[in-house]
């Protein structure tokens, strides 16, 4: 029920009604909500597959199900992770819904190939669900071959073309929001006055242009020899199954960066908004997302590290890969000293932002262990991999996507969550995340292998204390669904920016109306500008 | 954006290019040239690369912006063929025990 304050008024959820006027829709903020449906499915989807891994490794002896099983279920929890709820997550769903907003632009470049994205979103979705209905896959979400392309017995083509459908839609996403900012950005809205979100969202839709069309090639490649049995990857028949994870990791090192790198550009706005100061050295942050986004791509062989790599390629990606820590240093650093002598509030998108800044910086740090040639030949494919790529993928992406989605929430939907919810539920996400992978860091220091669900007995209490942690971790994500969906009933009315936020998204009505803006905007300031600023800022607490 | 249009007679010339070479190298590919039948067949597929970019997709007359995304292109297909070959070319030039 919407009050009737909010109905009066036509905006994006009331212009039009029925199921045609969503799924025929062309509006940017509606396929943004479309988006966040489908990635929230998926995310749960995985989470089922992760509950069900931690249950297994409560107990050393693998009583629960059996290896096959066991090998299906963390392939499916990484495939529906990564490629449908990661990768799509903070781009389609936040970046969509915001990104021609901030720029002061009625819709994206291609709203027609923008829907058209989350049908192939949806489509290669349902090809990898029906894969995991049907019995599932068992290659793990990396497909190495020749297990992939020779021996392996389960749906690695359902699974895998689900993949090749879905990151098409990644491309299109991509290539919207290129053209988009280059086009389509408000008068006066010049390059180094675009937020720090839209910045980040930009290098990710040119990893995703560059980088998807790779991972396209090696899944019909992987297609073209476990069917027809051309020789590419397996040695048998003259192929190379390292070129297999060359062409991979090209994608799906980058693919980190389509993960992490909006994350990044939600922590700069929240950094920001909840300090009241612009972000510190702005043009380098700006520019250190590119660089994030280039670098990104030199750096894939160090996935390779023991497999038949050359020392000397070992040593080049080795030292390539030190190198992208120095713009993910800068951003940590400008946000940092953003922070001084700012006024901070602690509302809830703030608390996530904090969240992300220590657990990246733990997740980046590891990166760096794993990128030294002679610690990664003792951790590689151990816990200690896992713990790394989790601070990353979830202390990293999952904190700001959350954070974003309470920042931007009121907007949205036109009404506040409840914050003190809000908050417990932000308090018991980072302690249930540390609980659930810092032990893991432990276990494959001491040796615990990856993948494996039988496991010597001493390894027990650390493995008891991340299951642990993950039960702490899914109460606190099934808290902000709750009052989330209560919140679009029972929520306070939001008013156009509760932040007192400076970008052009805030200054236009909460929810907006179905072309965003009455008039186009005249941008006249530097981003972060809070002089200009006339919110209603209200009370969070 | 430019309008250009090149004549029918443009493109059925590039197309007839594009037949000559597909033959071209469905020949070659019959024929043993020992190391360079690898050579000659990428360099046929990168003459027909060049037609379909140059003439079908228009690139000679777009702007200089659509020509930095094509050669940004080219450029990340470097990047992949050269990191790929460090590793492809130089195995075993430096030996390591136990490999």
């Amino acid at each position: 029920m919407i009050t009737a304050a909010v109905q009066e008024r036509e905006h994006y959820l009331n212009a039009s009604y029925g199921i045609k006027s969503w799924l025929l829709t062309k509006d940017h903020k509606r396929i943004g909500l479309l988006y966040l449906a489908t990635i929230t499915l998926f995310f749960f989807l995985g989470g089922a597959f992760a509950t069900l891994i931690r249950i297994e490794l409560l107990t050393p002896q693998g009583g629960l199900v059996s290896s096959e099983t066991y090998n299906k279920l963390f392939t499916m929890h990484g495939v529906a992770m990564v490629f449908f709820f990661l990768i799509p997550s903070i781009p389609a769903s936040l970046g969509n819904f915001f990104l021609p907003m901030m720029i002061g632009a009625r819709d994206l470049a291609f709203p027609r190939i923008n829907l058209l994205s989350w049908y192939l979103l949806v489509i290669g979705g349902l090809f990898s669900l029906f894969a995991m209905l049907a019995g599932g896959v068992d290659t793990g979400w990396t497909f190495y071959t020749p297990y992939s392309t020779t021996y392996s017995n389960t749906w690695v083509i359902a699974t895998a073309l689900g993949i090749f459908v879905a990151g098409f839609s990644s491309i299109l996403t991509g290539l919207n929001f290129i053209v988009t900012v280059h086009t389509m950005r408000a008068p006066g809205m010049t390059w180094f006055r675009l937020p720090l979100f839209v910045w980040a969202n930009y290098a990710t839709a040119l990893i995703q242009v560059l980088g998807t069309p790779v991972l396209a090639v090696t899944i019909v490649l992987l297609f073209c020899e476990r069917v027809f049995h051309i020789g590419i990857f397996d040695p048998v028949l003259g192929g190379d199954p390292v070129l297999f994870q060359h062409l991979f990791w090209f994608y799906s090192h980058p693919a980190v960066y389509i993960m992490v790198l909006p994350a990044m550009g939600v922590v700069s706005e929240l950094i920001s908004t909840f300090s009241r100061k612009p972000i510190f050295g702005y043009r380098i942050v700006a520019c250190s997302s590119l660089a994030i986004a280039v670098l990104g791509f030199l750096v894939w062989g160090h996935h390779l590290f023991v497999s038949t790599q050359s020392v000397y390629a070992g040593m080049v990606f080795s030292f390539l890969s030190y190198f992208v820590a120095i713009p993910s240093a800068i951003k940590v650093f400008n946000w940092t000293a953003t922070l001084y002598k700012g006024s901070i509030s602690y509302a809830t998108p703030m608390l996530y932002a904090f969240g992300f800044i220590g657990l990246f910086t733990i997740g980046g740090l590891t990166g760096l262990f794993v990128a030294c040639l002679g610690i990664d030949v003792h951790v590689t494919d151990t816990y200690f991999v896992v713990a790394h790529f989790h601070y990353i993928m979830v202390g990293g992406t999952i904190m700001a996507y959350m954070g974003g989605l309470h920042y931007w929430w009121p907007k949205m939907t036109g009404r506040m969550y409840p914050e003190a919810w809000a908050k417990l539920s932000a308090l018991v996400i980072f302690l249930g995340f540390n609980l659930t992978f810092f032990p893991q860091f432990i276990l494959g220091y001491l040796g615990m292998p990856r993948r494996y669900h039988v496991y010597p007995e001493e390894f027990q209490i650390l493995h008891v204390l991340s299951t642990a942690g993950a039960s702490v971790l899914a109460v606190g994500y099934a808290i902000p669904m709750m009052y989330f969906i209560w919140s679009l009933r029972y929520g306070k009315l939001a008013p156009a920016n509760p932040w007192g936020a400076t970008g052009l998204e805030w200054q236009t009505a909460s929810p907006p109306p179905a072309h965003n803006f009455e008039e186009t905007p005249v941008v006249t300031h530097e981003a972060y500008d809070y002089s200009t600023v006339i919110g209603e800022v209200i009370e969070v607490g | 954006m430019s309008a250009h249009i090149d004549s029918v007679k443009t493109y059925a010339l590039v197309f007839a290019g594009l037949i000559f070479l597909t033959v071209a190298t469905t020949y070659v590919a019959t024929v043993d040239l020992g190391p360079f039948s690898v050579v000659v067949a990428l360099g046929i597929a990168v003459c027909k690369m060049l037609l379909v970019a140059l003439f079908f997709m228009h690139i000679r007359h777009s702007t200089k912006l659509t020509k930095l995304v094509v050669l940004g292109g080219l450029l990340w297909l470097g990047i992949l063929l050269t990191l790929t070959m460090s590793d492809i070319l130089t195995r075993g030039a430096l030996g390591v025990p136990g490999r």
